[in-house]
């Protein structure tokens, strides 16, 4: 039985797009990539998992029952860590985890500890005082403190530096070893490449494609800049490049196939730097799904 | 439970000031009184020197501020305003006071369904108006016994316009409450619970100044005025089973509202 299953489900705000007819299955035990550019529908795509909307039209069900009839029920076994983390101000650390854990029928305090320390948070402080940063990691822990079966994560490494991102996708690989199923939306691909199983990639509201990570990386395109004297652009004009502009001694072109067949072509020429990138979501968009 | 128990936590310092507040002016006004008291024939004189539309525009026609209840009146008619806006506060930011601080997400988030959230949210408010109420209540029967000396004054009486208070912060926290669902964004609750008091308590001064009966139905402060209770001894029993049903409607609106509620992102 899958996990989520989201059928015909579309949102619209007024008159204002959220989402369009976006259908998707994520089975048990996968890490499942969300991925798109802002505005895109992520967000509204789980806010409706989690009631905190209702849709136009379609329907939404988790653990086989539906979001909206068995919602309290089903958000007791998930764990949301939403985009933007807001709590109450005036709250302790421990206070609002102690206050997050009292909606879960299991005790939860041996968990906060092992989390928090994990997270290097301070629990006695106020969370007003806490950086952006540091309320991003009380969210952590707040999502994850009443050992959920199914982890929604909402862009959730902004705001963390790069020791504590590696720490967070640990937790969560760890979650997922032992049994969780994660739906995790990201603009960024890098991150959801190296932790995703599958990947849904949503623009303008509808998914444009849905598949396993390792096809979608074969598929992809890399992003290259020669820079060099008197180099001739025509030379470049092989199969798999598209997108071939020069701008003064530099180069740039989209490159999709065998790598060696570039480098061959660029060591033959008199090149001064080149550089080799991932290209952005919105390239990929651009180029790729257009 | 543990969501009554978190609201009332937070409305903790706001039920203390408000209480304190409403039993410093009661005492401010009832300490004038005992020192004036033997003067209150002149002030009575005075008052009758102003325009009638005004005085009524207050209700403060028909009003004998040389007796304890009469005197009481005068008072409550602020004590009023001070409740209302209270009641109005609490019903205007109870669930949208999550959405302007972003905490939306976090509470409805937990596995808990939306008419338990509001029933909790509605209870410690109520809890609040309360604790409020019986300072009122005890300071009132407290004062008017201290001040009023070996004036009579019929305490049932004074019971009545008591119990009016309650009516009237439920009027006001239900329709700031619904006020609140109906708008899809919510502007500042300061700016929509005073406008909503004193848009009411305005609309009772022009109706009395001008006699227009018609005003004397839409707010609240026509429907429990402490005067004519004083003067008549009974409630205005008609105009007080509409604000019950405005009370009652402006609940059953909220929790239907609430119940089909997007909540509105960042």
């Amino acid at each position: 039985m899958p996990i989520i299953e989201i059928q015909n489900l579309s949102k619209y705000y007024g008159k204002a797009r959220g989402i369009i007819d976006v259908s998707l299955n994520v089975e048990e035990g996968e890490i499942f990539g969300f991925i798109g550019p802002n505005g895109a529908g992520k967000s509204t795509t789980i806010r409706l998992l989690l009631s905190l909307i209702y849709p136009t039209s379609g329907s939404a069900r988790v653990f086989g029952k539906d979001v909206i009839k068995h919602g309290p029920e089903i958000r007791q076994e998930i764990g949301y860590l939403p985009s933007e983390v807001f709590y109450y101000d005036k709250m302790k650390v421990i206070d609002l985890l102690n206050y997050s854990a009292s909606f879960y029928n299991k005790d939860c305090s041996q968990r906060i500890k092992e989390l928090a320390k994990i997270m290097e948070l301070d629990l006695k402080r106020r969370i007003d005082d806490l950086s952006y940063g540091n309320k991003k990691k009380v969210g952590i822990v707040q999502g994850l403190l009443h050992s959920p079966k199914l982890i929604i994560l909402d862009e959730p490494t902004a705001g963390l530096d790069p020791l504590m991102q590696q720490r967070f996708f640990d937790m969560i690989q760890n979650e997922n070893e032992k049994g969780a199923t994660v739906f995790f939306s990201s603009h960024i691909l890098s991150e959801v490449q190296r932790l995703c199983n599958r990947v849904a990639i949503i623009r303008e509201g509808k998914i444009v494609t849905l598949e396993d990570i390792k096809t979608l990386q074969k598929n992809n395109y890399k992003k290259i800049a020669v820079v060099g004297d008197g180099l001739d652009q025509a030379r470049f004009q092989i199969n798999g490049v598209t997108n071939l502009h020069q701008v003064d001694g530099e180069i740039k072109f989209f490159f999709k196939g065998d790598i060696n067949q570039v480098v061959q072509l660029v060591s033959a020429q008199p090149v001064s730097d080149i550089l080799i990138e991932e290209p952005t979501l919105e390239e990929i968009f651009m180029h790729y799904y257009a | 439970m543990n969501i009554y128990l978190q609201e009332l936590k937070m409305k903790l310092r706001s039920i203390i000031t408000w209480s304190i507040s409403v039993a410093g002016l009661l005492f401010l006004f009832f300490s004038i009184f005992s020192t004036i008291v033997d003067e209150m024939e002149m002030l009575n004189a005075v008052m009758a020197n102003y325009p009638p539309e005004l005085l009524a525009a207050f209700g403060w026609d028909n009003m004998d501020l040389s007796t304890v209840l009469g005197f009481y009146a005068f008072t409550f008619s602020f004590i009023q305003i001070m409740i209302s806006l209270q009641a109005a506060n609490y019903g205007y930011s109870l669930v949208s006071i999550e959405e302007r601080e972003l905490t939306a997400d976090f509470l409805l988030a937990k596995p808990v369904g939306r008419a338990k959230i509001l029933t909790n949210k509605l209870l410690a408010a109520l809890t609040g108006l309360l604790i409020t109420d019986l300072v009122l209540w005890s300071t009132s029967f407290f004062a008017v016994r201290t001040y009023a000396g070996d004036r009579a004054y019929n305490s049932e009486i004074l019971a009545k316009v008591l119990i009016t208070a309650f009516f009237l912060q439920l009027f006001f926290l239900g329709g700031g409450l619904v006020i609140s669902l109906l708008l899809k964004k919510v502007p500042s609750v300061i700016a929509i619970s005073l406008g909503s008091v004193f848009g009411m308590y305005i609309l009772a001064a022009f109706g009395s100044s001008f006699n227009e009966d018609k005003f004397d139905y839409l707010t609240p402060f026509k429907h429990f005025e402490a005067t004519k209770i004083v003067n008549t001894g009974e409630f205005d029993q008609p105009k007080m089973v509409i604000s019950i049903l405005v009370i009652i409607i402006s609940m059953i609106a909220s929790y239907v509202l609430y119940q089909r509620r997007n909540i509105p992102t960042v």
